[in-house]
């Protein structure tokens, strides 16, 4: 089973199931959009400044490089430090040859993808880039264009 | 201490590299120093940026300014402009210099990148275990459109005009199948998943249902609704655990939710789906046998017709599509053909996954639009080959495709062109291949892997790829005469010509095709008793130069199986009936005495 144990202060995704069913087009409409203001949800249109989001590849071949540990890294980190973020697990981003990958966004940046993050360097990563702002090396630009169908 | 408030980020990429990005970086290194900014710049070297024809390239963040074509002069302007002034400089703006070198053309603002995801826009982005995420990302507006707005017969108009065609290999364009599909008149249809992805080196199919399982439960209800079934299933292979688990939870949560089950979105329409496991036969790809497998019996094929649209799982029409088929079509009902359309080359429309393995520096997923030369896939943005050694070929299409070489590194990329070059689309492995492969030992390896999934249900498929296989070897072995050579081919022709299904019709196309492109590999293994690649162990000796010999007998007591002769202080001899080729003579010798012939 694949279940994330989360802390208490670490903020969750939103796996808040309305175990309701959604009876019409509108009413799944209308649950996107408020899903969207939800400050944490992917491309979030919310007012608010939402909190860093560590995104980790966890396709097969991340978890087979090491990804979960590192996302267990991410949490733990978080915790200890008291610093708001999500973790989200996601599945393969494509850069095989640089797994494990995680993509961090921080309020008001692009998202930036590190390739080859072990477990030291996830470390790193909380250390310089998520406190100091500062980049570390592996970072991996975004080479395509994810088409919009909002 | 001062948080940095500039970042300059230089592209590392192969492309860049060769355009002196490391001078760019150690003059802004350089220039930041001079001003007294180390502690409010950094500059990092990166990966690729995907503008190879536009590089070096730079980019500072904050913001999202792409410098194209920096030089090194243009360093110190950036610096005083942009870190110290705050202003761009315009004339060096990619979308800029892009506008210019097309000759104002051009008229978007940003030049296009190499990829666009379609089938695996949300793959890496969302919690493929949270429904909420997909919908956020419009998940099942698509088959809320199709259930309230559209006909099915509208829907299936709709992807008949977005030209999408079966991503599965084929390439038979799904509206047309599920609208044969439809015409069927029956009590009940099913829609089947085909997620029973073999081919070695291919893993598209498992990264869309581990990244985005619901789109492709989503799209299976879209074709329910299309075609007229209630039920789909999922054909997937049981070495994909987390695939299905995934699938599972996703199922669970869209059951949930009321998005499968009865009277979906209130609309009275019922699916839903379940899943089937395959033992990962690589002869269950094709339809009737996966179809076969589903009910429980071997997974075997059968002749066509009566094709799976008219008599199908337990004998009832069904509408087969693949993985990645299935994850372009939310997006296409909801963008429209007419965009999807715009998108590719005249016949084949839309994006293709491809799974870039081999001798790559960049082993990874890509998707890219149709029409793209295989010379960008390799060498932009797969990053060139591994140690800068030469690019020899490409199998597409894996054990069923063929070898694409240096003259169609220029070809652009779709079934048809494919197809024309010798080889396939396939699903979409695609293993690069550089000097040090052999292609007569690359051509045996995927027979062996036919040998060992045929069915053996029809002869030419089973005794003749056998057959192949051993003739295949006798080459390597350096054992064949040039009669074998006719025969392969003779032989490759009646087990194309005959074969049942798709597995032994397309088998033996890795052994014509490198015949085709490197028959002088296949004579040099025949006359010459040569591998140049290195490969064939067969046909390699390993020699003592007796001039670097100073009888050390090093060499001698590491042999495992005493092949090596010779007195303390002369010069020894390797005995080539002994030698098992295992190299470690040579590893140990510290005279370099021994070398390869």
């Amino acid at each position: 089973m694949f279940i994330i144990h989360k802390p208490r202060n670490f903020v969750a995704g939103f796996n808040t199931f309305l175990m309701e069913k959604i009876k019409s087009l509108s009413a799944l409409t209308a649950l996107m959009e408020n899903l969207r203001t939800k400050s944490n949800s992917p491309g979030s249109n919310s007012a608010q400044p939402l909190p860093i989001q560590v995104r980790v590849a966890m396709a097969t071949c991340g978890i087979a490089s090491g990804a979960r540990e590192v996302m267990d890294v991410f949490i733990e980190e978080f915790t200890k430090r008291n610093i708001e973020a999500t973790v989200i697990q996601t599945g393969c981003m494509g850069y095989c040859y640089a797994e494990p990958t995680v993509e961090i966004t921080k309020p008001g940046t692009d998202p930036i993808t590190f390739g080859y993050v072990d477990i030291r360097k996830a470390s790193r990563i909380i250390d310089k880039y998520i406190l100091n702002n500062e980049l570390v090396e592996g970072i991996i630009p975004v080479n395509y264009e994810s088409i919009d169908i909002k | 201490m001062a948080k940095i408030k500039y970042h300059i980020l230089v592209c590392g990429g192969s492309a860049c590299q060769e355009l002196k990005n490391e001078e760019i970086l150690s003059n802004f290194q350089e220039l930041i120093i001079q001003k007294g900014l180390e502690n409010e710049v950094q500059t990092i070297r990166t990966g690729c940026f995907g503008f190879c024809e536009f590089g070096p390239t730079v980019k500072i963040m904050p913001g999202n300014t792409y410098y194209a074509q920096v030089n090194a002069l243009d360093c110190r302007e950036i610096m005083e402009e942009h870190i110290i002034n705050g202003r761009t400089v315009d004339r060096l703006l990619l979308q800029n210099v892009a506008r210019e070198k097309n000759m104002g053309v051009l008229q978007e603002t940003k030049p296009h990148r190499k990829q666009i995801r379609i089938a695996l826009r949300n793959c890496g982005f969302i919690n493929p275990e949270n429904i909420d995420e997909y919908i956020a990302r419009s998940g099942y507006q698509a088959l809320g459109k199709v259930l309230t707005e559209l006909t099915p017969e509208a829907t299936i108009e709709i992807l008949k005009k977005s030209g999408l065609r079966g991503r599965g290999g084929g390439g038979f364009p799904t509206g047309l199948k599920w609208e044969i599909t439809r015409k069927v008149k029956a009590d009940q249809k099913y829609v089947v998943c085909n997620a029973d992805e073999g081919d070695p080196g291919a893993f598209m199919d498992r990264s869309v249902l581990e990244g985005d399982p619901h789109t492709v439960l989503e799209a299976m209800a879209i074709n329910g609704y299309s075609t007229g079934a209630d039920k789909g299933v999922i054909y997937i292979r049981a070495e994909y655990p987390l695939a299905v688990e995934r699938l599972k939870i996703a199922m669970k949560q869209a059951r949930e939710y009321g998005l499968l089950g009865n009277d979906i979105l209130g609309t009275g329409f019922n699916f839903d789906i379940e899943i089937r496991y395959g033992a990962g036969a690589f002869v269950c790809g094709e339809e009737t046998a996966l179809i076969h497998s589903m009910e429980g019996l071997r997974g075997e094929p059968t002749v066509k017709p009566p094709f799976p649209s008219e008599s199908g799982f337990l004998g009832k029409p069904t509408n087969v599509n693949n993985v990645e088929t299935y994850a372009n079509i939310p997006a296409i009902i909801l963008k429209g053909s007419d965009w999807f359309s715009s998108i590719g080359t005249e016949k084949s429309k839309g994006t293709k996954v491809f799974a870039l393995a081999g001798k790559i520096n960049n082993v990874g997923l890509i998707e890219v639009p149709m029409g793209i030369t295989l010379r960008e896939v390799i060498f932009e943005i797969g990053g060139g080959i591994k140690n800068d050694r030469k690019f020899k070929a490409v199998q597409t299409g894996g054990p069923s495709g063929g070898m694409l070489t240096e003259k169609d590194l220029d070809t652009p990329i779709d079934y048809d062109n494919l197809i024309a070059a010798g080889s396939m689309m396939g699903s979409g492995g695609m293993i690069v291949m550089d000097e040090d492969d052999c292609m007569v030992a690359m051509a045996k390896f995927y027979l062996e892997f036919t040998v060992e999934e045929s069915c053996g249900k029809c002869s030419p498929c089973r005794i003749g790829n056998k057959r192949l296989f051993e003739m295949l070897e006798k080459v390597t072995q350096g054992h064949a005469v040039m009669e074998d050579l006719d025969k392969l081919r003779n032989l490759s022709h009646v087990i194309k010509d005959t074969s049942l299904c798709g597995l032994g019709q397309t088998s033996p196309n890795p052994v014509l095709s490198s015949m085709d492109n490197f028959y002088h590999e296949y004579l040099e293994h025949v006359s010459d008793k040569k591998c140049r690649a290195g490969n064939c162990k067969s046909l390699m000796q390993y020699i003592v130069n007796p001039e670097n010999c100073i009888g050390c007998t090093l060499c001698a007591r590491n042999c495992p199986v005493d092949a090596i002769a010779g007195e303390r202080k002369q010069a020894h001899v390797i005995d080539q009936e002994k030698c098992i080729k295992c190299g470690a003579c040579m590893e140990k010798c510290k005279f370099n005495a021994i070398f390869i012939k």
